[in-house]
């Protein structure tokens, strides 16, 4: 329920404060972005399986958004930015599915 | 609980069902607390990527794309700029033909004034004399007006009426037996002369001694003439119109010069 109730805070946060992302993070915060979301849905799945530890949450979901921002860096610093960009989001995209598949299996049993 | 969020539970579902209910439950543990601050953030993260994607289309393409994009750009606006040129150069057509349309019609206004003038079908004023011929004695012959007709010609003049009727190159003047008929107008003394022209080339000529003046004098007339800035000669006559006579095709302009 916290963890609901951060996640509306953050986003009205957001649509009130109206921050302006600095140029600096612009090619990294969609893809940190979507690794965080990976992250969460993956401890949604934990929870359901019952092996939900705060501190794996905390380091999984740092570690997810560093590691997909170092990758586009790296891959901007190498000139296939695009390209590894859209190799995370496909991979994290993969990840989310396969995690939400496995809630609804643990929530609907289908 | 378990009831409530799902109507006929069997056991492991009841299990996940609980434990997501159990997670779920506010409770200020380290844990939920983490959660909560991650989410957090992730929320304000996703709502400011939102935003910034919706706000500036530019800003969030890679290099690539803004290198195209420039490209296309830039393709653009030279094609724009050619299609400028071209329309700048028509434009300049199309004025450069209106203006010499304009030329044309002007000079054409010009050359139907002039010949409007020549023919006494427009009225015209300008500096020339005033000439009146008065018979005291025997009437002036048609003979007399014509030598003083033909003495004005001479002299360059350009509009000339005698009373209310407008003299041009096909009238005539003939005796009649208490004064003259000038295009079919009975005509009585005295004649009053308008002309149009230049007055230091008509006096002279009229008053030549021998000239016409001389003859209407020697023939008993009374002649006054005086030299005017401002002539009108409002009197008009509207040409007949041609029946046998057409324009000839003009020349060619290669032969013109043979």
């Amino acid at each position: 329920m916290i963890a609901v109730i951060g996640l509306l805070l953050g986003a009205l946060a957001g649509i009130f404060l109206e921050p302006s992302v600095p140029t600096v993070l612009q090619p990294y915060l969609p893809i940190a972005v979507v690794a965080a979301l990976d992250a969460l849905f993956g401890a949604l799945r934990a929870i359901l399986d019952g092996t939900f530890d705060d501190r794996v949450f905390l380091v999984s979901f740092l570690s997810n958004v560093l590691v997909a921002a170092l990758i586009v860096f790296l891959g901007d610093q190498l000139g296939v930015g695009s390209q590894l960009s859209t190799a995370v989001v496909v991979v994290l995209g993969i990840r989310i599915f396969s995690n939400a598949a496995a809630i609804r299996r643990h929530l609907f049993k289908a | 609980m378990d009831v409530r969020d799902a109507p006929e539970p069997p056991r492991p579902r009841a299990g996940a069902w609980r434990r997501l209910a159990r997670a779920l439950a506010p409770r200020p543990t380290r844990g939920q607390l983490i959660a909560g601050v991650l989410c957090a953030i992730l929320g304000f993260g996703l709502v400011a990527q939102v935003r910034e994607t919706h706000a500036d289309d530019l800003s969030s393409l890679s290099q690539d794309e803004l290198v195209r994009l420039l490209d296309e750009v830039t393709k653009r606006t030279d094609s724009l700029e050619q299609q400028a040129v071209a329309l700048r150069s028509q434009r300049a057509d199309l004025v450069t033909g209106a203006d010499s349309e304009r030329a044309a019609l002007e000079a054409a206004a010009k050359r139907a004034t002039v010949q409007g003038i020549l023919a006494g079908r427009l009225p015209a004023q300008g500096p020339g004399v005033r000439l009146v011929l008065t018979e005291p004695g025997p009437h002036l012959s048609a003979t007399l007006l014509v030598d003083v007709l033909e003495e004005l010609r001479n002299a360059g003049a350009e509009a000339i009426q005698i009373d209310r009727s407008r003299i041009t190159a096909s009238s005539y003047i003939l005796d009649t037996a208490d004064g003259v008929e000038i295009d079919g107008v009975a005509l009585r003394a005295p004649y009053v002369w308008l002309v149009i022209g230049d007055p230091n080339t008509l006096v002279p000529a009229l008053e030549m001694p021998g000239g016409a003046l001389a003859s209407v004098r020697g023939d008993g007339g009374g002649t006054n003439l005086e030299t005017m800035k401002h002539v009108v000669v409002d009197a008009v006559r509207e040409p007949p119109s041609d029946h046998y006579a057409t324009p000839a095709p003009s020349p060619p302009a290669d032969s013109s010069g043979d």
